[in-house]
């Protein structure tokens, strides 16, 4: 409906509806920002060096381990929607990862394997959601903290060695999380890790936007007290947010030792930058109460393609760190068009 | 036993630190009423209201809900049993839509916890439209941020419409609106008697609770000093006078009926 100025004395003026695809863009704007930084800095990167960009090999490099900082970033985008922050998410791939990793190690089940994962993980992020949320301690510290405490522990129990699980290759699990299913070109395809991961990172989406944990998620990010008032349990959102990511972790390390068939005591440590990275550069602002998953999902391939790009264009891996550092700043100042906080 | 009463609270105390909030208040609310609760700043009328949300549980005394004592009373259970706070600051999340606010805390959904997005759409576009939103800058998408403040009033007292409360209890309503907001709320609150449901209408400006209200609460130092009918005061003069006694003496001169 068009609201018109029609016949003097009507009382209710139609309101004018934008048109569906202004209005889609208007309430996705950061996520689709994101997007079109990621198509930018691929075209850029096509230019520097056509022969490396136009084959499948260099997407699907990136796609190996890409699942892995997706698996972080969808649950860690609800945890900074939510007005916290997780910064122990590293150490609980490596603890939760280990869960796995041993139980395969002693001939266990695979699925027994990783559903103990999944438990570590989840209750490693509940004991950060009561650290942070019923004892009241800063979640920058109290994780960060958790961080170096799990990353001991784990240096404790397993004294700087690793454990390798060759023979996990050819079971019906691993094929099902990690071999190629969709053939692009001969012998190569999709990973199937990437598949899980868009499928996880869809899983989130619907979560955050058309679930009532993720609407109260928002709710709870942008004005607790207000959430309060309304009924809404604010402890216990700030707790599953923690869990959530703990899960998150886990499925994290648990795709990480499929895809690499071995368990360092530094798995997931590299992760703390880039993912957050990602976070932020797919569009989620660090003040709470809004965010997209999508974006950080979109976020964490703009990260992952910068090394693989740099290298391509020409230049020495010295490189890298220089362009990581230009390509997040540039991204951000590009979201800093979609406004600051309202209030 | 006056059992009509929708809510009840009996000797009700909350208390912080050395602070006695509210201490021993006693008084209920029938349907169809709308009881003036008023008092000067730091009488407890906040805190009793937080305590009719749900929002601060009491030390001690009951609540009691058509007749019913509710215990491990929250703001969850105060608004399953019917009643609608809206708070002076607005509880609304700024940032998020116009739909979003309304039903926070209640969303439309189905028992997996999936929200139905449209029919929360539809019934916020009624809603918005219902309490006279007009505006094209803004639809039931748009962010509670771009509304001024009496639009957010009419956020947040659509959300009262919506869920049809037997009781709204209404925070300052008029504080920072303009005239025009003001008598868009007084039209509210007569619309809302008209349909036999109660209010408790908080406010600092005795000329406005005079107006609408049946009966007058009168809030000191976390007591109630005073209650009386709309009908033994024949002005608003009288209340003030009333008021100015219970600031000096701490309790009123002539014998207030309870």
């Amino acid at each position: 409906m068009i609201g018109s100025a029609t016949g003097g004395k009507q009382k209710q003026i139609a309101r004018e509806e934008a048109s569906g695809l202004v209005k889609w863009s208007r309430n996705n704007r950061r996520a689709i920002t994101s997007t079109l930084f990621l198509i930018v800095m691929l075209i850029g990167f096509a230019m520097a060096n056509p022969a490396v960009f136009s084959q499948f090999k260099t997407y699907r490099s990136v796609m190996i381990a890409l699942p892995v900082s997706i698996f972080l970033v969808v649950p860690l985008v609800f945890v900074v929607t939510a007005g916290e922050i997780d910064l122990s998410f590293p150490s609980v791939v490596g603890l939760a990862s280990y869960a796995f990793v041993s139980i395969v190690d002693q001939g266990g089940d695979p699925l027994i394997g990783i559903a103990a994962a999944l438990l570590v993980g989840a209750f490693l992020g509940f004991l950060n959601g009561i650290l942070v949320v019923r004892i009241g301690l800063s979640a920058l510290v109290a994780t960060l903290g958790m961080n170096f405490f799990l990353r001991g522990l784990i240096n404790i129990l397993v004294e700087g060695f690793s454990i390798a699980i060759p023979e996990i290759r050819g079971s019906f699990i691993h094929t099902l999380l990690t071999d190629d299913t969709i053939m692009i070109v001969e012998n190569q395809g999709i990973p199937n890790q990437m598949l899980w991961a868009l499928a996880f990172t869809a899983l989130g989406v619907f979560l955050y936007n058309r679930h009532s944990f993720g609407v109260r998620v928002h709710c709870v990010g942008d004005n607790p007290e207000s959430a309060a008032e309304m009924g809404i349990d604010v402890d216990r959102t700030r707790i599953l947010v923690f869990v959530f990511t703990g899960i998150g972790a886990a499925l994290a390390g648990v795709f990480s030792v499929m895809i690499n068939f071995v368990w360092w005591p530094t798995t997931g440590d590299g992760l703390l930058l880039p993912v957050l990275a990602g976070l932020f550069v797919g569009g989620t602002p660090t003040w709470g109460g809004i965010g997209t998953v999508f974006g950080g999902a979109i976020g964490t391939s703009i990260v992952a393609f910068i090394e693989t790009g740099v290298i391509a264009a020409g230049l020495t891996g010295f490189f890298t760190q220089f362009f990581y550092g230009l390509i997040i700043i540039l991204s951000l100042i590009f979201q800093r068009f979609n406004g600051g906080r309202v209030r | 036993m006056k059992n009509d009463y929708i809510i009840e609270l009996q000797d009700v105390t909350k208390s912080f630190g050395n602070v006695n909030a509210v201490d021993g208040i006693s008084f209920g609310v029938r349907p169809g009423e709308v009881v003036g609760l008023i008092g000067d700043n730091g009488a407890g009328k906040s805190t009793l209201i937080k305590i009719l949300s749900g929002v601060h549980q009491p030390d001690s005394g009951q609540i009691i809900v058509r007749g019913r004592e509710v215990r491990n009373w929250s703001a969850a259970k105060s608004r399953e049993s019917g009643i609608e706070t809206v708070y002076q600051d607005r509880a609304l999340a700024p940032q998020q839509t116009i739909t979003r606010n309304i039903f926070m805390g209640r969303e439309i959904k189905d028992r997996f916890g999936i929200i139905k997005v449209k029919k929360q759409y539809e019934e916020a576009n009624r809603l918005m439209r219902e309490i006279g939103f007009t505006s094209k800058v803004f639809d039931p998408d748009s962010p509670v941020a771009t509304l001024s403040g009496g639009e957010r009033q009419g956020v947040a007292i659509a959300r009262a419409l919506y869920f049809d409360a037997d009781l709204i209890v209404l925070d300052e309503p008029t504080t920072a609106l303009s005239l025009v907001e003001t008598a868009k709320v007084f039209g509210f609150i007569e619309n809302v008697r008209a349909r036999g449901r109660s209010i408790i209408f908080i406010g600092h400006n005795i000329y406005h609770v005079f107006d609408v209200a049946d009966r007058f609460v009168v809030l000191d130092r976390g007591k109630v000093v005073m209650t009386e009918d709309k009908a033994k005061i024949p002005v608003a003069e009288v209340l003030i006078k009333h008021m100015q006694e219970i600031a000096e003496l701490g309790h009123a001169t002539e014998a207030s009926s309870a």
